[in-house]
């Protein structure tokens, strides 16, 4: 159906619009909106305690926010949503995290 | 109410100081720079309590200002030519998250080659976009139009980006005699900007514009449209308002009429160089010719409705364009066109490109040419638009 506009009551209109405006605008973050991305992993990160100096950069570079960490602290990796994308493996400054073959 | 002899690019910096601008975002370009130096002069001097802050470029002077107004400020910013250009994929998004930001744009040719004076061809290629662009024709028009920018582009009716456009030079760095309110009577008028429709702020977790289904980029093209609609009645009403609260004159909203109405010829143009057309029609005027100026003030919204109205009782209709869309027509010949459809034979000539002077005697040649042609009955050659050129050696057919 074809759409026509002509105020009739601007000042109405324009509250109304505003609140539409909001909700197409602004996106709210939510759990997985494209489903459990963990899904899509090939390789999977594992953090090797005993190597862990507890410095947090893994937490500071992962790119999809699914490293927690609290300071001086063991990070956890939250694998409903972690791609495998190796970067946390990458910028460990120990190489306490290993990129390990999905499913073995 | 004070009255000071100003140049336009003081004049502006002086309405954003009266409107509290809380961000200032500056990178220089002639003949914009003045303003940005006077607002630096003013927010040294403690006049204005705002954050100046001087960017790497123009695209991140309009980021910057974007965040701002984002962050809940009353932000503005100032470019020319090249400059706003330069901008340009910012203009899109400040346009498409709906945020209230006042820019001037003081117009100046785009290259090649290099030149500092006027045309409109930068100021119109923000057209289509969703900011509304005003046209100011003198240097008092130029503050009353910033000042009111503010006021209409933060309406809960409108939320949408507003353009002042002032010629380089011309008014830009011409004084003359301004009215301006004080800055109690202002700040009652225009108060501290209400953060909507958005405000980023530390504990809301939201992103502006994130990757969306296709049906949303239309549907918030639609809501912008809306805006823009509406925002009819609120410049009508802001200039009607604004008079009357600072006892100063009413342009007569979105065109100023001089002796269109109900006159056989209508010339329509926009910008500073009506003032010498006002000219050349009252002298033709003297001479007998039923002719009128109806000048725009603003482009976009385009006011069909007011052009519709004038031509009902015209003959024939005069575009005079200081931008052209080459393979096509002048700009504003093709918005005039459109508006008016082909009742009326409109006739589109094309001058003052690059700033080239165009004077009240241009003028009168023009628009006499135009009416002889129209009353000979040679208009065949209307279909095309004509070039204004005197130095090619050709003036008329």
């Amino acid at each position: 159906m074809g759409m026509v506009y002509k105020p009739i009551d601007p000042e109405k209109e324009g509250i109304e619009d505003l609140e539409i405006l909001s909700e197409k605008l602004l996106s709210k973050p939510s759990p997985g909106s494209a489903g459990k991305t963990g899904t899509w992993r090939l390789y999977k990160p594992r953090i090797l305690v005993d190597r862990c100096i507890k410095c947090g950069i893994c937490w500071l570079y992962c790119p999809e926010d699914t490293i927690a960490w609290f300071y001086r602290g063991l990070p956890s990796i939250n694998y409903d949503y972690c791609k495998g994308c190796g970067i946390c493996a990458n910028v460990c400054p120990v190489n306490a995290i290993e990129m390990i073959l999905e499913g073995e | 109410m004070a009255r000071r002899v100003l140049m336009g690019n003081t004049a502006v910096a002086e309405a954003v100081r009266l409107a509290g601008v809380q961000v200032v975002t500056a990178y220089p370009i002639t003949p914009q720079t003045v303003i940005v130096e006077r607002i630096a002069e003013m927010v040294e001097r403690g006049e204005l309590k705002a954050r100046y802050i001087r960017v790497e470029s123009e695209h991140s002077a309009l980021a910057l200002v974007y965040g701002a107004a984002a962050g809940g400020a009353r932000a503005f910013t100032a470019t020319s030519s090249h400059g706003l250009l330069y901008m340009y994929e910012m203009l899109w998004w400040v346009a498409g998250s709906r945020l209230p930001i006042v820019m001037t744009v003081v117009t100046r040719s785009i290259g090649p080659p290099w030149g500092l004076h006027s045309d409109h061809h930068d100021a119109l290629t923000v057209r289509d976009i969703g900011w509304i662009i005003g046209f100011a024709s003198s240097v008092q028009e130029a503050f009353d139009m910033t000042l009111q920018a503010f006021k209409i582009s933060e309406d809960r009716r409108v939320m949408l980006p507003a353009m002042v456009a002032l010629e380089g030079f011309t008014l830009s760095h011409t004084a003359e005699s301004v009215e301006m309110p004080d800055e109690k009577s202002v700040s009652e008028w225009l108060p501290p900007r209400e953060p909507l429709p958005f405000k980023i702020e530390p504990g809301k977790a939201f992103a502006v514009g994130n990757t969306g289904p296709d049906e949303v980029t239309m549907e918030l093209k639609w809501l912008a449209w809306r805006a823009m609609e509406r925002s009819r009645f609120v410049i009508r009403e802001t200039d009607l308002e604004y008079a009357k609260r600072f006892g100063l004159r009413s342009y007569g909203g979105l065109v100023e009429d001089v002796y269109a109405k109900g006159s056989d010829y209508v010339v329509v143009a926009m910008g500073a160089w009506c003032g010498d057309l006002k000219e050349a029609v009252e002298k033709l005027r003297g001479e007998g010719y039923r002719v009128g100026l109806l000048r725009i003030r603003y482009f976009r919204p385009f006011p069909w409705e007011e052009l519709r109205e004038v031509s009902q009782s015209a003959k024939a209709v005069l575009v005079i364009d200081r931008a052209v869309s080459i393979g096509h027509r002048g700009i504003l010949g093709l918005e005039v066109s459109s508006a008016i459809g082909d009742r009326v034979p409109v006739k589109n000539v094309i001058a003052g490109i690059g700033g080239v002077d165009t004077g009240p005697e241009d003028f009168y040649s023009i628009v006499k040419t135009f009416i002889e042609e129209y009353e000979s009955g040679s208009i065949e050659g209307w279909s095309i638009p004509e070039w204004y050129m005197p130095w090619m050696g050709v003036v008329s057919k």
